[in-house]
């Protein structure tokens, strides 16, 4: 596959791992933002390549870690209105809300579809006019255009039927929420490629600055990572803090200027509350009220759902890198990855499920 | 109350054997003690007969490479056939929803007629009954299949050992990427056919090659993967697989990067794993391509001791990870 | 968050004022992508694709782009062209 293959020669692996056992000499701790990333780590063990020295903490850029239970138990309320068609991403479908998943709901005959793009659900909202059709639109910055797209598309064909159930997070507001913290382990950040590809990468440098930390825009592939390691363990060493751009075959200093205004037309940033962090000013997207009309928060009564978080699950701790899930009182007890209590142990990457199957970085 | 029936239960992963372990076997029982396997082994005076039974319910009824028709006769078939038994005959019980074109009951029926006259076996009886529109969605298919186990054939997981040879007879992912493209949702096309064939004519190659056979699965919902895993609980054994070694084509690797899926979850309808004594590997692999729907086999890991069973896998840059079942099918992913 | 995979435009077709989608080939997979986000793109280029949106076009020359990050990065190694 063009553009994938070169990316993961083992030998090219093997020369980067090389350089980057002689570029460390000291102990560092990274944080890969991305669960993306963390699914290639875990998936092509790329951390067992890394020098001993070096310690990978899984950071909170993954849509089922921090999408608040609220929103879970929202889309689960539209999802059993009759007339609802839910529309998913297919991760968000094993999340626990207050009472049950996704899943669940539509074994007791909720109408929950899995599409692979939000664009897909606007067809859905064509082809079904006297239904309901809501999409679940959870992600970053990179899945922010898409949502917009969907918005406008439904706008100029005036679906009046389709609208979005909206929880958006942005990267900075929340690594700065964990850099701040005075017992906070990270050294230095890998930033999410694709979320840079949309952005640009000046937005972190503020941050590099502030908290006196590298922050290198990483890929995905192999090689990618591995090459974003290399390039922040040596601005480390070097006593460096800089943000660069490991990934410049899509990432450019600008981002997508496209992309970014037709985020900017649809979408307002706002306050945004993140599972197991907390409300966090300016972190999310909500829709602008000049398109209300799509905005299912609008259009349904949601507000007296009653949510509440597992009490003995500390996700929070642990997608900040502050905790291990073997500090959890419920983590392989109450907590597995067939009743998850808490997100991380949903998706394969996520830190708990990982730890949970393969006891990896139990350091 | 207990909850309620979800797709999970039937993606051939943990959930499902946690509703075989919890509900059915209890009520059905075992006798034979066997473990749960492919087919059910009855001693009829001196003849040993293997018994199976299976339902399709795919949707949509066509597809690239085949149709519920030629699944569910491959599919019986392949069953007996992993039991070590030659197939003898099948039932066809047919459901259909009021409103199915007859033309396509139609295709479906000569569909199966040419698959059973390849796999060289009859369908000697079956059944029809029809529902309102609504209560099934076109057409479900449940076989039964009776086969004969050949003298001194013992095939199961209980056999399978430390230092075994696990041989793929082809590569993975072909049928469940060509019913993704076939619905049309997620893929516009795809070039890739469902690998729906009978796998009884590369058994008889392999058995009659001399080498030994310690156990035989075919790769159906779950994918590899969930096959692995069972087969590894079962024997209490542990299999170490190499990821080079396990042929995907282009467009099933394009299709899983897309969508976010793993290749080794994906289901197969005509590729099945053989375990063999490493003695034996070389001849068992060499008969095997000689059959035509295993012409790209592949020896892709080795069974070894360790203190739990499991499954992992050597990535290409010699790391290594364990393989899991999921609980229910694998969903798509955007992270 | 954000699972994105290179793709090859085969075509490209007005759907609004300036919304655009076409058919990109993800190496024997088809699927209708929208690339209003990379209006300048044309068939033949290859496209980085997230949940049926193109979100960068990406480089020609890829081989080349890869091996300079890698010097870039102070990493030895010996690469000839046709290692596949």
């Amino acid at each position: 596959m063009k553009y994938k293959d070169i990316y993961q020669k083992p030998e090219l692996v093997k020369a980067v791992a090389e350089a980057l056992h002689r570029t460390t000499t000291k102990n560092w701790t990274l944080m890969e933002v991305c669960g993306g990333q963390t699914h290639s780590i875990v998936k092509y063990g790329l951390d067992a390549l890394l020098p001993p020295q070096i310690t990978l903490l899984h950071g909170p850029g993954c849509p089922v870690c921090v999408t608040p239970v609220e929103k879970i138990d929202r889309a689960i309320a539209l999802a059993k209105d009759h007339n609802v068609i839910l529309c998913s991403f297919g991760d968000m479908l094993r999340v626990p809300g207050t009472k049950g998943d996704l899943l669940a709901a539509r074994s007791e005959g909720a109408d929950v579809r899995v599409v692979y793009s939000p664009l897909d659900a606007v067809k859905i909202a064509e082809n079904n006019l006297q239904r309901e059709v809501v999409f679940f639109a959870v992600g970053f910055e990179t899945t922010a255009p898409a949502n917009a797209l969907a918005i406008l598309q439904a706008y100029r064909r005036e679906l009046l039927n389709f609208s979005l159930l909206v929880s958006h997070v942005m990267v900075p507001p929340v690594l700065q929420a964990l850099l701040k913290e005075p017992d906070c382990k990270v050294q230095g950040i890998l930033a999410a490629g694709h979320v840079c590809t949309v952005m640009g990468t000046r937005m972190y440098e503020p941050l590099a600055e502030r908290y006196q930390v590298p922050i290198v825009v990483t890929g995905f592939e192999p090689v990618d990572i591995l090459y974003g390691v290399q390039m922040c363990v040596r601005q480390l060493e070097e006593g460096r803090h800089e943000v660069e751009n490991a990934y410049p075959r899509v990432v450019k200093e600008d981002g997508n200027l496209h992309a970014r205004y037709m985020v900017q037309q649809v979408f307002e940033t706002e306050q945004r509350v993140w599972r197991g962090i907390g409300a966090l000013p300016g972190s999310g997207l909500g829709i602008r009220k000049e398109y209300a009309a799509f905005d299912a928060e609008k259009r349904f009564c949601l507000q007296e759902i009653h949510s509440e978080e597992c009490p003995d699950c500390i996700s929070g701790l642990i997608l900040q890198g502050r905790a291990s899930p073997v500090d959890c009182p419920v983590y392989k007890i109450q907590c597995t990855p067939d009743h998850p209590l808490g997100a991380p142990m949903v998706s394969s990457e996520g830190v708990c499920a990982a730890y949970y199957q393969y006891g990896r970085g139990a350091k | 109350n207990r909850g309620r029936v979800e797709m999970a239960h039937g993606g051939g992963g943990s959930k499902m054997q946690q509703l075989i372990e919890e509900i059915l076997l209890p009520a059905f029982g075992n006798p034979e003690g066997a473990a749960r396997h492919d087919s059910a082994l009855l001693q009829v005076e001196k003849i040993q007969l293997a018994f199976t039974t299976d339902s399709y319910v795919v949707r949509p009824l066509f597809f690239q490479g085949g149709s519920i028709g030629s699944l569910a006769v491959n599919g019986t078939v392949n069953d007996l056939s992993m039991s070590g038994a030659y197939p003898v005959a099948i039932s066809a019980g047919l459901i259909l929803e009021e409103g199915l074109p007859l033309e396509h009951l139609q295709a479906v029926v000569s569909d199966m007629q040419t698959a059973a006259r390849t796999a060289g076996v009859r369908i000697v009886t079956g059944d029809t009954k029809v529902v309102e529109r609504g209560r099934c969605d076109g057409m479900y298919i449940n076989t039964a299949g009776v086969g004969i186990v050949r003298d001194g054939v013992d095939i199961g997981p209980h056999r399978v050992q430390p230092g075994d040879a696990v041989i793929l007879s082809g590569d993975i992912g072909r049928h469940g990427i060509a019913i993704l493209a076939a619905r049309e949702d997620m893929l516009d096309y795809c070039d890739t056919a469902s690998d729906c064939a009978p796998l009884n004519s590369a058994v008889t190659i392999l058995l009659n090659s001399g080498a030994e056979v310690h156990c035989l699965r075919d790769l159906t919902r779950g994918g590899m993967a969930s096959v692995l895993v069972e087969i590894a609980q079962a024997s209490g054994t542990f299999i170490h697989l190499r990821e080079e070694a396990i042929p995907v084509s282009a467009s099933v690797r394009a299709a899983c990067e897309l969508l976010g899926y793993d290749p080794l979850y994906i289901a197969n309808e005509g590729r099945f794993v053989a375990f063999v004594p490493a003695a034996d590997a070389e001849t068992a692999l060499k008969a095997i391509r000689t059959a035509s729907v295993s012409g790209e086999a592949k020896i892709v890991g080795t069974v070894q001791k360790r203190e739990t069973a499991g499954v992992s896998i050597c990535s290409k840059y010699g790391t290594e990870r364990h393989i899991y079942m999921l609980s229910g099918e694998q969903l798509p992913r955007i992270c | 968050m954000c699972l994105a995979v290179p793709g090859r435009i085969r075509d490209v077709k007005p759907v609004q004022e300036w919304m655009y989608s076409g058919t990109v080939d993800f190496g024997g997979v088809l699927r209708e992508v929208n690339l209003s986000c990379v209006p300048e793109a044309v068939p033949g280029d290859y496209v980085l694709v997230h949940v049926g949106v193109a979100i960068s076009i990406l480089p020609e020359e890829e081989a080349i782009q890869c091996l300079a990050e890698l010097e870039h990065a102070g990493v030895e190694f010996e690469y000839e062209e046709g290692l596949e």
